[in-house]
């Protein structure tokens, strides 16, 4: 059955992708992507792989498909028509898809337990992180702790975005005049839906921020929500509204907080004499050093993240705001 | 018969990724380019995934009751991986937006006759 | 203390800095910290070249994890050779941005432009001393990021859509690579490179890990611009600011040429790649075409970066001419190579820098007449241009000294020759900067604009490698003691244990 399903989604997801390439009308083609989006994270679940689905949600469906959006708004819908020949690439996609298949010749039967990919480092994850670590999510123990160190890389990856960004587009500036045209205040429902509604999704990012040590969730997915939370805030009631609650030179600082934060754990861990990142000397007992590791980094994450999806947003809000006055 | 039952999902997989990586090349527009760019990501996600799943496995989350966990690790590397590609995405939409402010249009053969770049 | 973490220092100094220079807001303090940070990382660079050199290779287990369960640092005297010459350039460039960037940066920026440089500098940090091949395009990507920030930073428009190509082809390969390891990844069950080393079976799944091997070859590849896959790099070094283009000339496809080397000698294997897949023949042949091509088109370009920019992906195929050569020396040739170009180019992009500073021009027209009005930056231009084109008592005559002494180690005569062949084009596209420089005078027209020497805090970092390009160009101990034994130590073909803790006493 879980086999089945996985066909009927990857040709679903093959038809979207054919279609994205002779669609022209970009803004359906953005949609597509969203679509297509959504539709791996249903392969993602099928897959069992239920923390990377959720992610996968969150940012290629949410946040990669608005920021396409707002930046469609600023530069026009329609893709011309090209002029150069289309052969070459075709000749290139089509060698690098034959090695791809070539390689595939040697793999071994899908989804057997007995493939080498399941055999050397893996088993210890599976059976013995729940002990060294002591969380049942063994994601977060792999992700939070083993590999915490590419973590460390990813929330960096996240601040160098923010420093492009910045760099490129600036920041609305605080304390501006509210531009009569912004948001969609006159739209009573949307308003009140608004209201009801923000309050819960905070909620429910500080739930996916602390219990991502026994189901799926984390730091990442808790600072994409809440800053989803504020992005709402701000399509409604206009950005400037939005910049007077958290403006853009805090959630700077919140940024390099989140990083500090997440090495500062690092360097405390050195500091007991341990490695970096060893959060097995955090405490006397190796396990609840863990456990305190873990929700700290977990933190720091959470709190980069969510700084840098909304300065990303104010920084493309800001310019769509401003070609709308001129 | 069997080998391609065991196979057919890589295959897909392989046509999605090319898929991508055909747009991002042939795609005149740069906005389509950024979408060519998270297709063929997004499906190099699905290979790393299809490597992770055991059959009769389940989410690698402690259960009772539960003795055959998918593996883990390639979930974690793809988290890291969807982060790095929205990190991308991001830089690529916010340099557009600047191109569209300094040369008028994002269509790659209009702003290349209007500078002698190289 | 020190000594325990002396691996990861490097990594965690420059990382750690870039928020805290974000915060510190103001631009002379971010300018100040960031060259006082790159310059604590180039001393334990050094300090960890000279323990890699007496104890052989360090391995440190982040997070306490031992391989392959955690992600381990690896260093060995071949990639902490490339990391001195990385932290060394970077601590210069960044004491020569503080007036170029100045003139070519908006003020609002400046901090932006310091806390990329950093980011960037971590980036490559962690790129050359990971021992795992996943860390490794996580690395990849902070300092791609940074990259396509600097040289976004421009006042031409044209940087802009440098960096989008840039950004595109950068992403492709950077897929590219994780499409690779996933290979390697799914047929081994592991990410550490040594074990990946020990755990690769050709004859059970030689086909996947084939198309492994060539995923991550044609990736690398992009990042380091080998022929034909060269197309972002002379727009995005022609139109970034001075100082980005002299710090990334000399570091980012250095280290990326390095990546490709421990691809090849650590994980696959040189038997595996040379042996039964041929890649020498195919590199071998990409690293002529590129030399004379491209050198080629250096001599034909009127913008002085453009120039430089094609001479430094002809440059690259020297690199890889030595490793396509298959032995101890070809691979000594090329790694001495990646040092001592850093040093040329960094000096001669400085110089240009330097005129863009005064005359606000690097055409090659800009250049009539300034052997006299800017006698110690064009001297530093000519020194650092005779290196390039490889005369005696400068590090451009040791690397082609090498190369030539490895190729003819093999009996092959013509290579010898097209190394010497591709020096005379060299000659040419630097001749025709100089004669500009010396022979022609300053149109009268603008003869009126005074044009000065440049402020000494530019002056400086541009004669320091200038004199290194002389230094290590006649005391050539220190370059080839650590390359051959770099060299030797990657040609044995490493059996060691994993998380060897050697050096960690």
């Amino acid at each position: 059955m879980s086999d089945f399903i996985d066909l009927v989604l990857l040709a679903m997801l093959a038809l979207t992708g054919l279609r994205i390439i002779f669609l022209k009308d970009l803004f359906a083609v953005v949609m597509l992507f969203g679509i297509y989006s959504f539709l791996t994270a249903l392969i993602f679940i099928n897959l069992d792989a239920v923390d990377v689905a959720f992610t996968e949600a969150a940012v290629g469906a949410g946040i990669s498909t608005v920021l396409m959006l707002g930046t469609l708004a600023l530069t026009g819908r329609e893709e011309k028509e090209s002029s150069h020949s289309s052969i070459l690439p075709l000749i290139v996609v089509f060698i690098t898809g034959a090695a791809l298949i070539y390689g595939t010749l040697d793999m071994e039967p899908f989804g057997n337990p007995d493939n080498p990919i399941h055999k050397h480092v893996a088993p210890r994850y599976i059976e013995d992180s729940p002990k060294e670590i002591g969380l049942p999510n063994m994601v977060t123990s792999v992700l939070a702790s083993y590999r915490g160190f590419d973590t460390l890389g990813e929330v960096v990856v996240v601040f160098a975005a923010l420093i492009a960004v910045l760099s490129l587009l600036g920041v609305p500036k605080e304390g501006q005049q509210k531009a009569p045209a912004s948001g969609l205040k006159s739209h009573q429902v949307l308003r009140v839906v608004a209201k009801l509604i923000i309050s819960p999704i905070i909620l429910f990012a500080l739930y996916v921020q602390f219990h991502g040590d026994f189901g799926p969730g984390g730091g990442f997915q808790a600072g994409v929500i809440a800053a989803a939370a504020l992005i709402l805030y701000a399509l409604v009631f206009g950005l400037p509204n939005a910049v007077a609650v958290i403006g853009p030179r805090f959630l700077k600082f919140m940024a390099a907080a989140g990083v500090l934060l997440y090495a500062s754990v690092g360097f405390f861990s050195m500091y007991k004499g341990g490695n970096f990142l060893d959060y097995n000397k955090l405490a006397a007992d190796p396990v609840a050093g863990q456990h305190y590791g873990i929700l700290i980094i977990e933190l720091g994450v959470g709190i980069t993240v969510f700084a840098v999806m909304l300065s990303i947003y104010y920084a493309f809000g800001n310019q769509v705001e401003r070609s709308n006055i001129q | 018969m069997n080998f391609i039952l065991d196979h057919y999902n890589y295959w897909i997989v392989v046509f999605l990724m090319m898929t991508g990586f055909y747009i991002v090349i042939t795609a005149n527009n740069l906005v389509k380019k950024i979408v060519g760019l998270n297709v063929f990501q997004t499906s190099v996600f699905i290979l790393y995934i299809s490597e992770a799943k055991v059959s009769g496995g389940t989410a690698p989350i402690v259960t009772e009751g539960a003795t055959l966990y998918s593996n883990p690790l390639p979930h974690v590397l793809i988290l890291t991986a969807i982060v790095v590609g929205v990190a991308v995405t991001a830089v690529g939409l916010a340099l557009i937006v600047r191109i569209k402010r300094a040369y008028g249009t994002v269509e790659e053969n209009e702003f290349k006759k209007m500078d002698d770049a190289i | 203390m020190l000594e325990q973490h002396l691996a990861a220092l490097p990594i965690l100094l420059p990382l750690i800095a870039a928020p805290i220079t974000l915060v510190l807001g103001r631009s002379s303090f971010s300018w100040a910290f960031a060259t006082l940070i790159s310059a604590c990382a180039c001393l334990f660079a050094w300090q960890l070249l000279a323990l890699a050199l007496t104890n052989g290779a360090i391995s440190y287990e982040v997070g306490g994890w031992p391989p392959p369960w955690g992600i381990e640092l690896r260093v060995d005297a071949a990639n902490a050779f490339v990391l001195l010459a990385v932290s060394a350039l970077s601590t210069l460039v960044l004491l020569y941005s503080k007036d170029s960037i100045e003139k070519e940066i908006e003020p609002s920026k400046h901090t932006l432009y310091y806390t990329a440089h950093l980011l960037c500098f971590a980036g490559l940090s962690g790129i050359l001393l990971t021992g795992d091949a996943f860390n490794l395009f996580v690395f990849l990507e902070i300092s791609s990021l940074a990259t396509y920030t600097m040289v976004s930073l421009a006042s031409d428009r044209r940087c802009l859509i440098a960096a989008f190509r840039y950004l595109v082809m950068g992403t492709i390969g950077a897929t590219f690579i994780l499409i690779g390891v996933g290979l390697l990844y799914m047929s081994t069950g592991t990410l550490n490179m040594l074990d990946l080393a020990n755990r690769i079976d050709i004859a059970e799944s030689g086909r996947t890990i084939n198309t492994g091997l060539a995923f991550i070859m044609v990736g690398v590849s992009i990042k380091l611009a080998l022929f034909p896959l060269h197309m972002w790099l002379p727009s995005a070094y022609t139109y970034a600011p001075s100082a980005v283009t002299a710090f990334l000339a000399s570091t980012a496809t250095k280290v990326a040429v390095y990546v490709m080397i421990r691809f090849i000698f650590t994980v696959f294997g040189l038997d595996h790649v040379f042996g039964s897949m041929g890649m020498d023949l195919i590199l071998m042949v990409l690293a002529i075409v590129a030399i004379f091509k491209c050198s080629y088109k250096a001599t034909v370009q009127s913008d002085v970066k453009t120039v430089l920019a094609y001479s430094s992906v002809a440059q690259i195929g020297y690199m890889i001419l030595g490793i396509s050569l298959v032995s101890a020396t070809g691979l000594m040739a090329g790694l001495i190579h990646i040092f001592n170009h850093a040093l040329m180019k960094g000096a001669l992009f400085m110089a240009v820098g330097a005129v863009f500073y005064r005359v606000g021009s690097v055409d090659i027209s800009a250049f009539r007449g300034l052997g006299k009005q800017m006698p110690l930056t064009m001297a530093a231009f000519t020194i650092a241009g005779l290196s390039i084109i490889g005369v005696p008592l400068t590090v451009g005559f040791v690397s082609k000294w090498y190369l030539v002494t490895a190729a003819l180690e093999q009996n092959q005569w013509v290579l010898a020759a097209l190394v010497l062949g591709g020096s005379l084009l060299a000659v040419i596209y630097i001749g025709r900067v100089l004669e500009a420089a010396y022979f022609q005078q300053r149109p009268e027209s603008e003869k009126t604009i005074e044009i000065k020497e440049v402020p000494w805090l530019m002056l400086a970092p541009m004669w320091v490698l200038v004199l290194a390009n002389i230094y290590f160009g006649v005391d050539t101990s220190l370059t080839t003691e650590a390359a051959s034994s770099a060299a030797e130590w990657l040609f044995q073909n490493n059996e060691m244990p994993l998380g060897n803790q050697a050096g960690a006493e």
